[in-house]
């Protein structure tokens, strides 16, 4: 198993160990505190072009607390993005100042691209420069699915064998797909839960398959309460409707509140990957079973784990 | 030894014309030679024979291109290939077949096709497309960046 400068891209160039790896080494952190010579004397960038509150503070927050210092800018203001500069200048630039690359970006695909010009930059014997993705457009989401990950372990004590519902914008949604392809790592059963024209891809649905994981789609949250281990809560997101009249339908079509709460098992616990809008109440915010801030908060070890595997400060 | 084969070869009832130096391209599924001949920027400055549903004893019917003094790189065989995967590309020099290829669909195919996802980055910056054949026969492709599947009817080539 080898972290050491491995670009974070895809939850698919991932395999089990590698992941249990992460969840222990942020396991371990959580219980004897952050260690701050972990990256003494290293630098991280963060590039951020499109908005962010959790990933860019969790990503910052972690770096920080193993030693790292962080530059970085949120949103494109200011930048020569505004002046017409290409993704591959931008990275090319950037690399020279610091030892790893957080980025989120508008477009599908950019991750994987900027690790390839970090690599090439090897070529001409620079150092490798592991990029980390935080979000590429729709595609994927890597380090929100290790968190989310990581939050149903520390929840549930293993990832194994559970009953996890995804409810609400299944199609568009990137963290449901990236967690389903994680879970097919782990032999839990599926309950997706949306109206059809939000069910989750085809795409999806067949890699499942290929991997013999039990899934069921339904269209009631009511069916799904009484016996998952974890519901995940997704936002229907208007912004993906050419047509408001169709968002007006679906929008509010689920919603958690502390009454239907008392449907779940005591162990549920009820995660989202936020921001939310409506879709769970406030009232259910003090109920024992609601873990999404929680899960936020697990961005910090999560993060930091993963930063000094892939810069070398633990093995 | 040079081979001799009636792609090329004027006879009796010919309705295509044989030429003296470039490419046949056979076997081309009917009404495919158009949008191959415009892939391959055929229409423009080369002398070019295009044959429409023609009998073919293989296939029924078959479309052809003759196309004059130019001759099929191997970036043009995918192309070929990804729009007709049982076309055959006949070099003609002298009148005679010099050499016969069957175009395949390779395992990867870069800077022939694009990316069917507006948003991926190698349709807003200038970023080569890269694809990858997931299954060639039915064709299904994904993008190598942002993991877009697009199938083989579905796909734009680069012009």
């Amino acid at each position: 198993m080898d972290f050491l400068n491995k670009d974070v891209v895809s939850i698919k160039d991932f395999s089990r160990p590698e992941l249990e790896k992460i969840f222990s080494t942020a396991e371990r952190m959580e219980e004897r505190g952050y260690d701050k010579s972990l990256l003494h004397g290293k630098r991280v960038g963060l590039l951020f072009y499109e908005p962010s509150t959790r990933t860019r503070l969790s990503f910052d927050t972690a770096a920080q607390g193993i030693g790292a210092d962080t530059i970085w800018f949120a949103g494109t203001e200011g930048t020569s993005v505004m002046k017409g500069e290409t993704l591959k200048d931008t990275i090319e630039t950037v690399a020279n100042y610091v030892d790893a690359i957080v980025m989120r970006h508008p477009f599908d695909g950019s991750a994987r691209w900027a690790a390839e010009i970090t690599t090439r930059r090897t070529h001409r014997g620079e150092n490798k420069v592991p990029i980390i993705s935080g979000g590429d457009g729709k595609n994927e989401h890597p380090t929100q699915t290790m968190l989310d990950l990581y939050s149903i372990l520390k929840t549930q004590g293993k990832l194994d064998g559970l009953d996890i519902a995804m409810v609400g914008d299944l199609k568009y949604g990137r963290t449901v797909h990236s967690l389903s392809y994680a879970l097919s790592m782990f032999n839990c059963r599926i309950s997706f839960v949306a109206p059809d024209m939000l069910q989750i891809p085809d795409h999806v649905t067949s890699f499942l398959n290929g991997k013999c994981i039990p899934f069921r789609k339904c269209s009631k949250i009511e069916d799904t309460m009484g016996t998952a281990d974890i519901v995940y809560m997704t936002r229907i997101q208007k912004e993906r409707f050419s047509d408001e009249n169709e968002y007006n339908k679906v929008k509010g079509l689920y919603k958690i509140d502390q009454k239907m709460l008392q449907l779940a098992k005591p162990t549920m616990k009820l995660m989202h990957p936020l921001p939310r809008v409506d879709e769970i109440a406030i009232d259910a915010d003090d109920d024992a079973r609601a873990y999404y801030f929680k899960e936020a908060g697990n961005g910090v070890p999560v993060r930091a784990a993963l930063l000094s595997l892939v810069m070398g400060a633990v093995a | 030894m040079m081979q001799y084969d009636n792609t090329n070869l004027p006879k009796k009832g010919l309705i295509v014309s044989p030429i003296e130096n470039g490419t046949v391209i056979d076997h081309l599924p009917p009404g495919k030679a158009i949008k191959i001949a415009e892939v391959l920027g055929l229409m423009h400055d080369s002398v070019v024979i295009i044959g429409q549903n023609l009998k073919s004893t293989k296939y029924g019917k078959k479309d052809l291109i003759k196309v004059e003094n130019r001759f099929m790189t191997e970036s043009e065989c995918s192309k070929i290939a990804l729009i007709a995967p049982n076309a055959t590309v006949n070099i003609i020099r002298d009148f005679a077949i010099s050499e016969k290829r069957m175009v395949e669909v390779p395992d990867t195919v870069e800077g022939v096709a694009l990316c069917a996802n507006a948003n991926c980055i190698t349709n807003r910056e200038k970023v080569p497309a890269r694809l990858h054949a997931i299954t060639k026969t039915p064709l299904l492709l994904v993008c190598h960046y942002c993991g877009f599947e697009v199938k083989g009817d579905e796909l734009k080539l680069k012009g």
